[in-house]
């Protein structure tokens, strides 16, 4: 399959008060067209910072040192169809690829959505910011109805300057003309078909993700939903401008197990209908076994491992991989947890070569010293680990 | 049997306007009548808001109930020594200083370790703080006994003129552990204490408890949402929906053989971390409903996929079906006869 996204040596710092916090180093990993891409670890090992730097929503104390973010677009944004680095881009272009090429899903959904304004207005402003020639082209249908039907011809001159409004629109929606429009009264809300176009796409998206009765749900404010339905909103916003990838970010972790459900059930059906590829964040092992294909295990700021879910499971690589499987609970099963010693280190002085190693059972002598490069041993199976190949990462210069 | 409430109430009250009126309440546990026996440990599980914490600490007496009576059973040996002549306490009715007396033997660890833990006191005083509030320890007695306690939870002497912040979550959660074991306590209410644990630290906390649990014969009110915890530690479960209990059974025969249809949702909706096993899983629709409008009769039927017409009339009791199962669902016992059939509820994977 085709890379959509491709990671490359991508390296960023936290400088804050009490030193520098190496968040990643050395972040390698590719979405192909089409498939959920699990991304596991534990609290604090860069899982949401990896997404935040792919969208370039890094802020300061945070700087990204260096790497590439290749990414291919659906749009004429990219001319080349080679896939631009995001990370030379500019604010202005980053903004157009937010929204219109990858969108992201937050933990907290609360967090991203804004509490003034009622539903209908979050989910129509998505649709109105990344859609909006589409609205206009519905509206523009609506607008040749309604000519065909009216028989007054008063009324039929203005639905035809109305028309041509439209056409413009359509042509260039920031043009001076427009521009100049907003300000005569009577026609200054030419634009009210689209925002009505606009409202009733936003009732049939909450209606395809599952909320019963969504006229009424959209005038509610978000602080007078559910989590569950909030979170459905957010998916809302963010399926607006159908996204080529989708970057989930624990989307459920906040959630109850039945409601979990029901969200997880969505994504798999969102997936296949509207075929986007999903960056799907998770610490829950369980989530990974169910909703990905394949999974890239991260520890401390390093890629430990990446492989396709089964035969992760089947046979993880990494130590790390190993320790983490034996210590979650399964069904029907009482013998004791296996867990892994001491915790996740501080960032701020991170131990040296494998990061892994204070922890590690199987710890040898050069784990401590030079970091072991994340390499394919087997077809699609990438691991970063001394007990697999000797190849080391090359020293920063 | 160490602990029974009997038909425990606590409702919170919901005021509004100037004068701050009592204008509804919520009904956070209601009506919840449970037996922990002695050295068992009793998972409680539930989905957010459905009032699991609520009980716990009105088992504590933290909060006072509404209503209903919360018998504690004194052990022998502590009922000679203090010439105690009842053979048991109602804990609801308790005041001042028979209430100090009865917290000394329960004790309570919460979720977050960082916020239960005072950030400006040293280890050793966090600890030590309930000896010396009990009047148990002083002195160098005082120091021996707190790193006895630090030592049960894998923390060293090294720890002991540390400050919370200085300790990752895990080991916060050992501290906090250690701090309720100080009383020496029978009954240990366990509120999501791995909850805001990773994994791998999540493995090392349950081990710790289930050590303790062997070694002092402690017995456990485990409190969590996940089922996946709750089956690994538990020996019996009580399943819990907007502040009644559902379904109580011995934790296997609850996993194997699930009766009530909430049980049955909320057991299909797990995550199995085994990408093999493709369950058959049932969707519940919509939410919770809020528990200070709670739905007449059943509280279950506004997302059950067998609810029927007596089902809005009559709240079902929770009855048991033998071999220590309980079930509180009017549709249960005449499954024989009619088959559920959840298809439409249904979803193959
Ligand atoms: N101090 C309070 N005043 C009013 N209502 C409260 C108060 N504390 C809790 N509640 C309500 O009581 C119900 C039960 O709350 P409780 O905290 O016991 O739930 P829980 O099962 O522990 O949930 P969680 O899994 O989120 O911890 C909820 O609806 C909650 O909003
Ligand atoms: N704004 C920030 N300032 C300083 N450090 C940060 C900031 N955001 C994240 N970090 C650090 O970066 C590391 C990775 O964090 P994050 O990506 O949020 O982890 P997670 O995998 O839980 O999503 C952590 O060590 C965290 O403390
Ligand atoms: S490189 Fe060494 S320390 Fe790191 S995981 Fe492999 S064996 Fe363990
Ligand atoms: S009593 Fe009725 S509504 Fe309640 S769980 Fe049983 S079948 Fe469902
Ligand atoms: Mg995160
Ligand atoms: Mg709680």
């Amino acid at each position: 399959m085709p890379k959509l996204l491709e990671v490359e040596d991508l390296k960023m710092n936290f400088y804050t008060y009490e030193g520098i916090v190496q968040a990643l180093d050395r972040i390698n990993l590719n979405v192909r067209e089409g498939e959920i891409l699990g991304l596991v670890g534990e609290t604090g090992c860069g899982k949401s910072v990896t997404a935040l730097s792919i969208l370039r929503l890094i802020r300061p104390p945070g700087r990204i040192e260096k790497g590439k973010v290749i990414f291919r677009m659906k749009d004429r944004l990219d001319e080349s169809k080679q896939g631009m680095n995001l990370l030379d881009q500019d604010e202005v272009f980053m903004q157009k690829v937010r929204g219109n090429e990858i969108s992201m899903i937050f933990q907290e959904p609360s967090a991203a959505l804004n509490p003034v304004y009622s539903i209908r207005d979050q989910v129509s402003e998505s649709f109105l910011l990344h859609r909006e020639k589409e609205l206009c082209q519905k509206a523009l249908k609506r607008i040749e109805e309604d000519i065909k039907k009216e028989t007054f011809f008063l009324k039929k001159a203005i639905l035809k300057m109305e028309r041509g409004i439209y056409l413009k629109m359509i042509e260039n929606p920031s043009s001076f003309f427009l521009k100049f429009l907003s300000f005569i009264p009577g026609v200054r809300r030419y634009n009210r078909r689209v925002l009505e176009e606009a409202k009733i796409e936003s009732i049939e998206i909450l209606r395809i993700l599952g909320i019963s009765h969504p006229e009424e749900v959209v005038m509610r404010y978000p602080h007078e939903l559910s989590g569950g339905m909030q979170q459905r909103v957010v998916i809302a916003m963010a399926l607006a401008c159908n996204p080529t990838l989708l970057i989930a970010d624990e989307p459920t972790s906040n959630l109850d197990v039945t409601i979990q459900a029901q969200i997880l059930d969505l994504v798999r059906k969102l997936r296949q209908e509207f075929g986007s590829s999903i960056l799907f964040i998770t610490h829950d092992l369980g989530v990974v076994a169910e909703m990905c294909e394949r999974v890239v295990v991260m520890y401390a700021g390093h890629i430990a491992e990446v492989a396709p879910v089964r035969s992760l499971f089947q046979k993880p690589l990494h130590p790390y991989t190993q320790g983490l499987l034996k210590s979650v609970p399964r069904p029907g099963r009482k013998d004791r947890l296996q867990s892994i010693k001491g915790s996740v280190p501080n960032l701020i002085s991170p131990p040296s070569g494998c990061r892994f190693h204070p922890r590690c059972p199987s710890v040898m002598t050069r784990c401590s010293g030079a970091k072991p490069s994340l390499k394919e041993i087997e077809k699609n199976r990438l691991v970063a680990c001394y007990l697999y190949h000797q190849e080391t990462e090359k020293n920063d210069t | 049997m160490i602990l029974e409430t009997r038909d425990l109430k606590k409702y919170y009250p919901i005021t509004g306007g100037i004068f701050k009126k009592e204008v509804g309440q919520v009904k956070a546990v209601d009506g919840v009548s449970l037996k922990i026996e002695r050295g068992e440990c009793l998972g409680l599980v539930g989905e957010s808001g459905c009032g699991k914490t609520t009980f716990g600490k009105t088992l504590l007496r933290l909060l006072d109930p509404t209503s209903g009576h919360i018998y504690f059973d004194v052990p022998e040996e502590v009922k000679v020594r203090t010439g105690e002549k009842e053979r048991r306490h109602d804990l609801a009715t308790f005041k001042g200083r028979r209430l100090k007396d009865m917290r000394k033997r329960m004790q309570i660890v919460f979720q977050d370790p960082s916020s239960s833990l005072n950030p400006r006191m040293l280890i050793k005083d966090t600890v030590g703080e309930p000896l010396k509030v009990h009047g148990l320890a002083r002195g160098l007695e005082l120091r021996k006994r707190v790193l006895e306690l630090l030592n049960r939870v894998g923390l060293t002497s090294d720890h002991l003129f540390r400050y919370p912040h200085e300790f990752s979550g895990g080991q916060r959660q050992r501290i906090a552990i250690a701090r309720a074991l100080a009383t020496e306590p029978d009954l240990i209410v366990l509120d999501e204490p791995t909850s805001a644990l990773d994994v791998s630290v999540q493995a090392q906390i349950l081990n710790l408890l289930q050590d303790l649990q062997k070694q002092f014969g402690l017995t456990y009110l485990f409190i969590t949402h996940h089922l996946l915890v709750v089956e690994y530690i538990s020996h019996r479960i009580a399943v819990m929906y907007l502040g009644r209990i559902v379904e109580l059974a011995r934790t296997k025969g609850l996993f194997e053989n699930p009766l009530h249809p909430y049980t049955q949702a909320l057991l299909s909706a797990i995550p199995i971390p085994d990408p093999e096993v493709r369950s058959h899983r049932t969707i519940l629709k919509g939410d919770v409903p809020s528990p200070i409008d709670p739905p007449s009769g059943c509280v279950f039927r506004t997302r059950c996929f067998m609810a029927a017409r007596e089902c809005k009339e009559r709240i079902p009791d929770l009855v048991s079906l033998g071999d220590e199962h309980y079930v509180a669902c009017h549709r249960v016992r005449s499954k024989s006869r009619e088959p559920a059939h959840p298809s439409q509820n249904d979803v193959k994977r």
